[in-house]
Order: structure tokens, then C-alpha cells, then sequence
């Protein structure tokens, strides 16, 4: 008996905790998830930076960044968001059109806008104002949407993908177009049209293949056989299979992975951190960390369902599965699922820009879990 | 109060319902969700678990690691086989800069080994600074056997520091074949962005001008690989097995290295430009500019000071005047404008005009002269073009009207880029009604097009425009886009492909026309009054033109007078011509800068390089007495 004041006390305090957390609004269980996830992503990072302490702080100082932005988000109700969804996304259009019309050309694509004092992407803004502005425009009137409403929603979502597809940004054209399609998914969108829209993308994907990069074709080619392009991106591919296949179940452990640190695996702190994951902890180590993905999705999700209001919960839906696109794309490719397109690690991969988008995003998720009337 | 009630009702129904539906729809995402990582988690199991020892072996093995294996570059030919282009082995000592820690103390640990003088230093300076990111910079050329000993020897002392076996390009002949062919440099940053960056991995040049740069393509080849087993360090210990690359192809040109040596001896040390093309097919037998350089420097990255040096040159030698320079064509464009008056049958032959040595629009005193002030009397087109009478083609272009003119012209190529197979052209200008509207924001005066008529004002055209036009008038209209490679040939392969022809047949209606033409540019040189004919040769007829390309403009009344005025201002001496008449093998355009009468110093340079191709060796009568333009 004298356990229970004990355990009681404690029981007190982890909802003291949770209490104080939810004051300054934010969600425990999401919260954790993060957490864990950017220190397994830190370690990594350590030993895919081949031990440069330098590139962790770096990493670090934009985790801190993007989780202050996520605190700052939390704060704003989502009656804001919504009131602020359409303005953004006609903001981040107009910055689209200015970046194709004046942008630097950095590496071959224009992505960033020079803003004088800082250069920035827009089309990482469209990563959330696309969702926004989908969910704001079906939660005006009653779910399902009918196919008038799914069309206006379509052309939305389709005049910033155009535009980032043309920088030519394949990764964040996908990644926006996502951002917008779960949410007319998660709103009901009727059976019928998703299995119409399937079949004509299907039939018209000959005319994609004409309308391609030829890097993009190569890409393609290249993932349908990687030997046939050993020194372009079928190496990518071809040595980041041989990193994660020779993990084995428990991995070569931390700091050992021969393919990574002889220099065997490009880009390897940055979209191939994954390769480097499986090399060093093996399936084990890589299947907790899905795990800690598909917790993190779940909580979004859970958190979506719970939502007071239709806005809320189509947001809260897109967003969580705007990250699981990420996941998806990133691991797919990295284990030839899926072929190469520029999508990182979320949380992990070494770079800032899309880590600070996606934790703005748990700063909304967060928000619409615990702004309550 | 019911009918009130009753949408408060539906509307909570409506939002109950809802809430259903996404719930049930976030079920389904998450399943998918579920799903989509299960098939990833399956994927990693199959690579992890099944196919574990395969992938072990493969990386404790690995250490192998892929390599790029530059293609040998293709090298380049004259038309007899003679070579123009060639590699040869050479050892660099390169560094990465960027595995490097202390690189002012590497660089001064290598020089106590091998010879790196100032030269070296500050050429190494430079490419670093356009260096591509973890590619190696030289700081050393050319090493000798010795030095790659003695470096191989002490190589552990120096990560990041190696040494570099390739082929560099060499030009046997020189500053012969700088402007033509161009030559190759290390790649840059720009070229980087442009290029296949996989194909050039482990190729460091790139053609930077002339032929080089036009037929990179073929000349390049393909990248191949080999696998390499590396120790843990990462040196290469031996190789495995892999994919040869494709090498460059040979080019064969048609273009004849003694016709081009006979062109630019002919032209001596003045500036200027000869361009010769065989009008059965296009193919340019020789393009000179002159000065010219020596472009072996360049390969290797020359000096900044010699670099300086002839960049600054007021002579430009680097500066390729057979297709970028850009003249007034001056009198040599007059057989094109009498065959547009006999086209367009503004003319024909017995029409004759009045030349009182000037010429004016009706209703307006100004007075546009002929070079001969004391005029040339009733002249029809033979005599006008012999004579090259300037009043006779103010009419006619007056006739013709510029609206008819320009595209005639343009037929020939006049105003637009040949396409030839040299990097760098410009296209000339033929000015119209449009062009001035658009680009001087004026309207045009009628007087603009009896300028055009006699090729002077704000006409212009390259050296190579104006031996292409001669050629399609030596084949009677059927025009060649010109070209400088014949074919390719895969080093090895039994048959050289032929490189594609792009032509046109010009059509003047009546074949009768262009011997009326031909008949009076062969009086030209022929006739006893011709403004060539101390070029004449016994071996074989020519048929020419002679011009003029002014400098500046001269007043109403002033008179030009070659000795009261600067060299560098004195007149362009122009001369174009086709030899022989009765079976053309070769149009030449000469070009000869501030040469003065096209006649006296251009006529005798487009002989020479004919008697070097047709085989002609009979002497050439006293230059001196040719009289005008």
C-alpha cells in the first residue's frame, strides 16, 4: 500500500507534465516522437559525416530552429490558419512565378528566391499552403465535395506543381502535389474519380515520358536497370543496396560501415543517409525507426480524427500523410523500390530547408490538438 | 418553430456524418500507410536477410569501387590524310584541394621532389580558382620518367596528391589551324553545367572553339568504367573487370592543309581572311584568318601574361575574321544584285542605264556617286558588273525594291549563320524596312537601298558568307551549307560515315540567267578591261568580282585619297571568284583589311590559293595597272 501514494504521485506529476505541456500547446506523444526521432537522426549524422562534429552543430542549430518555429506555429489557432490559407497560397504562387522569372540558378534548376538578405524557396512554402488553402476550400461547405469542388481543388493544387516541376523540381513538385491529394482524399473524395483519375494517369503517362527532363528519363531508365548506368545514378542505387544488404539483421554497428566511410556511397549524409542507417544497425535498427515513422504518422492521424472542426481534421490528415510521403519516397528509393528522385530522409537527412517546412507543419498539428473552445 | 428546428437538425446530421467520413477515411490512410512501410520493411528484410551474404560479399570484396575511363579523343585529318589533330601521352601531377590539409605545406613538400617553378605556381593559382569541386587541379605538366618515380616513391606523404596519366591534345601545324579547328581546354564551371557531367567523368577537356567545339559530340566518344579493388586507404590495388569506353571518332575534313598553308602564306603578314570551298559540295577547303596564334599554349592553360599579350594585340589574333568578321561586302555583291534584276526581270540583258558618275532619286538633289567621278556612260549589266559600275546598281536595287532584295540575298545566305561546322559564327546583317524599325527605332529611306545595292552602309558579311554565296553561283544556284568535316570514323571500324549535307537549289526560273552572270565575272578577270585581270591564268579561266569595303564615310565632295589617310582607316580590299569557269572546283573569298582596291591586293591572294588546289603555276601580270573598284 505504501507503493500507491507513490506511484500516484508520479501518475500527479506525468500529468502535471502532460498539463504544462498542453498549456503551452503542445502534444506530448507527438512531442516525444520528434524528439527521439532528431537524436537517432543526430547520431547518424555524426557517423555519416564521417565524425565532423562541425556538421552535427550545423544540424543542430537548425533543429533548434525548426522546432522554434514548430513552438511558434502552436500558438496560432487554427482559426488563423484558416483565415491565412488562401492569401499564402496566392503569396507562394506569385513567389513561384517570381523565382522561374528571376531566380538563381543554383546547380542546373531555379528554386530560390534572393530575398537580399536571405534566399529562399518558395515552393517549400506551397508545402503548406497547398494543403491549407484544399482543406479551407472543401471545409466551406459540406463533405463529400462534389466533382465542381474537386475540379477548382484540382487546378489549385495543379498551378504551383506545374510551376515547381518546371524549376525543374521533380522531389517538391511530388511532394506538394501529395500534400494536396491527401487532403481531397482524406475529405471524402468519391471512389469513382480516384479510380478514373488512376486509369487516365495511366494512360497518359506516355505523354509524361515526352514531356520529361531527359535527366528525369535517365532516372527512370536507370531504376528499371540500374547496370545500365553504373556511373551515373545507377550508382547511387546499386551501392546503396550493397550498403543496406551487408547490415545484415544487426548491422555493422555505429561508425562501422565500410561502403559508407570508403567513400562507396555518394550523397550519403544527405538523400542516402538511409543506406548508411541500414548499413550500421542493420534490419533491427532500421525497423525501429520505421517504427518511430509510423508512430509519429499514427499520432498525426489520431490527431485528425479527433479535430473539433472539418478544417482542423483535413489538415491535420494532410499533413501526417504529406510526412509519410516523405518516408515513402525517401526509403523506396534508397532501397529500389522506387526510382531516384530528390526527396530526403525527414528529420534525418543533413539540410535544412524542408526540415523547417515539416516541423511547421507539427506546429499546426499540434495546434489543432489543443486550441479547444 | 418545426420547419426552424428542422435544418439545425440536418446540419448537426450533416457534420455527424462528416466527421464519419474522414474518420473512416483516416482509417483507410493509415491501413495504406501501414501497408506502403510494410513493403519497404519487406524490401530491407529480402535485401537484409535473403540476400545478406550476397551483398556481404559484394562490400567485404568491395572495396571495389567504379572508376570512369576517359575515351581516347578522336583525332583530326586533312582531306589527304595528313594529321591535324593528334594525342600524346603525358604524366600531370594533380591535387585535390579538397582532401588536402595544409596546402602550402603539400606544395612545398613536392617541390623539394620535383621541379615546380613560378610558372607552374601561378598557373596552378589560377585553375584553382575555377576548379570544379573534388576534381583535381595540375600543378605540374609533362613530368618526366624520373620525376614520376621519385614522386611514386614518397606518394604515401601526399593524400589527395596524384598522378595523372593522360592524352594531350597537340596541333602540329599550329597557328595554321587555330582558327579553323580551335582547340581543346580544361573543362570550366560553365561547360559543366552544360555537359553530361557522367559521360566527361574522367575526361578533363573540352573543344573551346573552331571544329574542336562544333564536333564535340563525335569527337568526345563515351565514357567507359572499370571496377577497382581499393585498399581500406583507398588506393587502387588491381583492376577488376569493366566496360572499354567508346572512343572519339576521327574526323576527316575537307578541308587540304596545303591549300590553307597556300592561303595564309598568300596573305602574308597582313590581316585578313580567306575562305575557299569546293562548290560541288560544300566542303571548305581552307579558312584562314590572319594573324593567327599558336594554339598548343592553350591546351595546357597558357600563361596569363602570354594570354594578356594577345588578347590586347591591336592586330587580334585570336579573333577568327573568316567567321566573325563581319564586313561591308562593297562591290563583290553585285553579281547576286544583277541576277536579282534579272529575276525579278527588273533588267535584262540589253537594258542599258545612263552613268554620269552619279546618281539620283527622282525629287531629291542629293547625289549618290560612282567610283568613277567622270561617270561611265550608257552601260548594261555586263559592262556595269566588268566595269563595276555603282550607278547602274543604284537603279536597279532602286527597282528592285529592298523588300525583294533582302530574301534574294538571304537565298545565297547572306544575313543568317551558313550553319557551318565552326564554332563562333555571326551572321552578317542584310538590312530591310523591319530590321531598321525594330533595332535603330527609324524608318527607312530609299536611299538605304541603293546602299544595300553597291554592299556598303549597314550591310555586312563574313568572309564565309561571301565565299558560300560565290559557290552556290558556281554550281548555278545549288547551295551547300558549308562544312569543314567530310566524315567520321570510328577508330578501328573498316568505313568512315559521311556527315550530313544540308542543301538548297536556288531558283531563278531561267538557267540562262546565271551564264549571263557567270559570262561577266569571267570578263572580270578575263576581259581586257576587267578589274582583275593581272590575275589571269593560262591553266584555267576564272570568273570574279573585285570591292571595296569602306572604313568611313567620305563627304559630299571630298575626294578619297589612300595616302593622306591612316593605314588602320584606309579601305577593305575584297575579291571573290570561282575557277575553273566551265567546271568550278573552287570559290574563294578574299578579304584583306585596309588592303585598299580589291583588284591590286585581294585578286592576287584568291590565285595563289587556286593555283595550290587546281595545280596552276603560270605568273601573274603586273597587279599595278588595275584600275577601280
Amino acid at each position: 500500500m505504501a507503493t500507491r501514494p507513490l506511484s500516484a504521485g508520479f501518475q500527479s506529476l506525468v500529468d502535471r507534465r502532460a498539463g504544462f505541456l498542453r498549456r503551452l500547446h503542445l502534444d506530448t506523444p507527438l512531442l516525444g516522437g520528434l524528439l527521439l526521432l532528431c537524436a537517432f537522426g543526430l547520431a547518424v549524422l555524426f557517423s555519416a559525416g564521417d565524425r565532423d562534429l562541425a556538421v552535427v552543430e550545423r544540424q543542430l542549430l537548425r533543429l533548434a530552429l525548426a522546432f522554434g518555429l514548430m513552438f511558434v506555429l502552436a500558438q496560432v489557432s487554427p482559426d488563423h490558419l484558416r483565415r491565412w490559407s488562401f492569401p499564402l497560397y496566392v503569396l507562394g504562387v506569385l513567389m513561384l512565378l517570381a523565382v522561374l522569372l528571376f531566380g538563381d540558378v543554383g546547380k542546373g534548376a531555379q528554386r530560390w528566391l534572393d530575398l537580399g538578405v536571405v534566399r529562399f524557396q518558395p515552393s517549400e512554402l506551397l508545402k503548406l499552403a497547398v494543403p491549407m488553402t484544399v482543406a479551407w476550400v472543401l471545409a466551406a461547405r459540406p463533405l463529400p465535395p462534389g466533382l465542381l469542388r474537386v475540379l477548382a481543388v484540382a487546378a489549385l493544387i495543379l498551378v504551383p506543381v506545374v510551376l515547381i516541376a518546371k524549376q525543374p523540381d521533380l522531389g517538391t513538385a511530388i511532394l506538394v502535389a501529395g500534400a494536396g491529394l491527401t487532403v481531397l482524399f482524406i475529405g471524402g473524395l468519391g471512389w469513382r474519380v480516384i479510380a478514373m483519375t488512376a486509369a487516365t494517369a495511366g494512360g497518359l503517362a506516355p505523354l509524361l515520358w515526352h514531356h520529361m527532363r531527359d535527366y528525369q528519363r535517365q532516372r527512370v531508365l536507370t531504376f528499371l536497370d540500374p547496370a545500365s548506368d553504373p556511373l551515373g545514378s545507377g550508382y547511387h542505387i546499386i551501392q546503396s543496396q550493397i550498403a543496406i544488404g551487408s547490415g545484415g539483421l544487426h548491422g555493422k554497428g555505429w561508425l562501422n560501415g565500410t561502403q559508407s566511410h570508403l567513400e562507396f556511397l555518394p550523397e550519403r549524409h544527405t538523400d542516402f543517409i538511409f543506406a548508411v542507417i541500414g548499413e550500421e544497425f542493420g534490419l533491427f535498427g532500421i525497423l525501429v525507426l520505421l517504427a518511430l515513422y509510423l508512430f509519429i504518422i499514427y499520432r498525426g492521424l489520431v490527431i485528425a480524427v479527433n479535430a473539433p472542426d472539418t478544417y482542423g481534421r483535413l489538415l491535420a490528415g494532410g499533413l501526417s500523410l504529406v510526412f509519410f510521403i516523405y518516408v515513402f519516397v525517401n526509403t523506396g528509393m534508397v532501397t529500389g523500390l522506387l526510382p531516384v528522385v530528390g526527396v530526403p530522409l525527414p528529420l534525418i537527412s543533413y539540410g535544412g530547408t524542408s526540415m523547417v517546412t515539416l516541423m511547421a507543419g507539427f506546429g499546426m498539428l499540434m495546434a489543432i490538438q489543443t486550441h479547444r473552445k | 418553430m418545426a420547419r426552424d428546428s428542422w435544418p439545425v437538425d440536418s446540419r448537426l446530421a450533416d457534420r455527424q456524418r462528416e466527421q464519419r467520413l474522414v474518420a473512416t477515411r483516416a482509417i483507410i490512410a493509415g491501413v495504406l500507410v501501414f501497408a506502403a512501410l510494410a513493403m519497404v520493411a519487406v524490401r530491407l528484410a529480402r535485401l537484409q536477410v535473403h540476400d545478406h551474404e550476397h551483398f556481404s560479399v559484394l562490400s567485404r570484396d568491395n572495396r571495389v569501387k567504379v572508376q570512369p575511363v576517359p575515351p581516347a579523343r578522336g583525332l583530326i585529318y586533312d582531306a589527304k590524310g595528313v594529321v591535324l589533330a593528334d594525342n600524346h601521352p603525358s604524366f600531370s601531377l594533380e591535387i585535390t584541394i579538397e582532401k588536402v590539409v595544409d596546402l602550402d605545406a603539400t606544395i612545398a613538400a613536392l617541390a623539394a621532389i620535383i621541379r615546380v617553378d613560378d610558372k607552374d605556381r601561378e598557373r596552378f593559382a589560377r585553375m584553382k580558382r575555377q576548379r570544379v569541386r573534388f576534381q583535381g587541379v595540375p600543378l605540374r605538366l609533362n613530368l618526366t620518367p624520373e620525376e614520376v618515380a621519385r614522386f611514386s616513391l614518397d606518394s604515401y606523404r601526399f593524400p589527395g596528391v596524384e598522378v595523372h596519366a593522360e592524352l594531350l591534345r597537340t596541333y602540329p601545324h599550329g597557328e595554321l589551324t587555330a582558327h579553323v579547328l580551335g582547340y581543346v581546354g580544361r573543362i570550366n564551371e560553365q561547360e559543366m553545367e552544360r555537359i553530361d557531367t557522367s559521360d566527361y567523368a574522367g575526361t578533363n577537356f573540352i573543344g573551346k572553339g573552331g571544329v574542336e567545339k562544333a564536333h564535340e559530340s563525335l569527337l568526345h566518344g563515351h565514357v567507359g568504367y572499370q571496377q577497382v579493388e581499393v585498399n581500406a586507404r583507398g588506393r587502387v590495388l588491381r583492376t577488376l573487370e569493366g566496360k572499354p569506353p567508346v572512343p572519339g571518332r576521327d574526323l576527316h575534313l575537307f578541308l587540304d592543309i596545303e591549300v590553307q598553308r597556300a592561303a595564309t602564306r598568300a596573305l602574308g603578314d597582313r590581316r585578313g581572311a580567306v575562305v575557299a570551298v569546293d562548290p560541288r559540295t560544300g566542303g571548305v577547303l581552307a579558312l584562314v584568318s590572319q594573324p593567327s596564334f599558336d594554339p598548343n599554349p592553350f591546351v595546357e592553360g597558357i600563361a596569363q601574361k602570354d594570354y594578356h599579350a594577345l588578347l590586347y594585340s591591336p592586330d587580334k589574333p585570336l579573333y577568327n575574321r573568316a567567321v566573325r568578321g563581319q564586313y561591308p561586302p562593297g562591290s563583290t555583291v553585285k553579281p547576286f544584285v544583277g541576277l536579282a534584276g534579272l529575276v525579278t526581270e527588273v533588267t535584262n540583258a540589253r537594258k542599258a542605264t545612263y552613268c554620269p558618275g552619279y546618281y539620283r532619286l527622282p525629287g531629291q538633289s542629293h547625289r549618290y556617286r560612282c567610283w568613277r567621278r567622270g561617270g561611265h556612260g550608257s552601260v548594261t549589266l555586263e559592262p556595269a558588273l566588268v566595269q563595276s559600275c555603282d550607278v547602274y546598281f543604284y537603279d536597279l536595287a532602286h527597282a528592285i525594291g529592298i523588300e525583294r532584295l533582302k530574301p534574294f540575298l538571304g537565298a545565297f545566305g547572306f544575313g543568317a549563320r551558313t550553319g557551318i561546322d565552326v564554332a563562333g559564327e555571326m551572321s552578317g546583317l542584310v538590312p530591310s524596312k523591319e530590321w531598321k524599325e525594330q533595332v535603330r527605332k527609324q524608318i527607312w529611306y530609299p536611299g538605304e537601298t541603293l546602299i544595300v545595292g553597291i554592299g556598303q552602309g549597314a550591310f555586312l558579311a563574313t568572309p564565309l558568307q561571301l565565299a558560300v554565296a560565290t559557290a552556290s553561283l558556281a554550281s548555278r544556284g545549288h547551295f551547300f551549307q558549308p562544312r569543314v568535316a567530310r566524315s567520321a570514323k570510328l577508330p578501328g571500324a573498316s568505313a568512315a560515315e559521311d556527315l550530313p549535307v544540308v542543301s538548297h537549289q536556288i531558283d531563278v526560273a531561267d538557267p540562262h540567267r546565271w551564264d549571263q552572270i557567270i559570262h561577266a565575272m569571267t570578263q572580270v578577270v578575263e576581259g581586257a578591261r576587267g578589274t582583275a585581270k593581272g590575275i589571269r591564268s593560262q591553266d584555267y579561266r576564272i570568273a570574279g568580282k573585285t570591292g571595296t569595303a569602306q572604313v568611313f564615310t567620305l563627304g559630299q565632295n571630298q575626294s578619297y585619297n589612300a595616302a593622306r589617310i591612316d593605314e588602320r582607316m584606309r579601305d577593305h580590299a575584297l575579291f571573290i571568284a570561282f575557277a575553273p569557269v566551265d567546271d568550278p572546283r573552287i570559290a574563294v573569298a578574299v578579304i584583306v583589311e585596309n588592303g585598299g582596291h580589291g583588284g591590286s591586293t585581294a585578286a592576287p591572294v584568291a590565285r595563289l590559293v587556286m593555283d595550290a588546289y587546281l595545280g596552276g603555276s603560270s605568273p601573274m601580270t603586273d597587279s599595278g595597272s588595275v584600275d577601280g573598284d
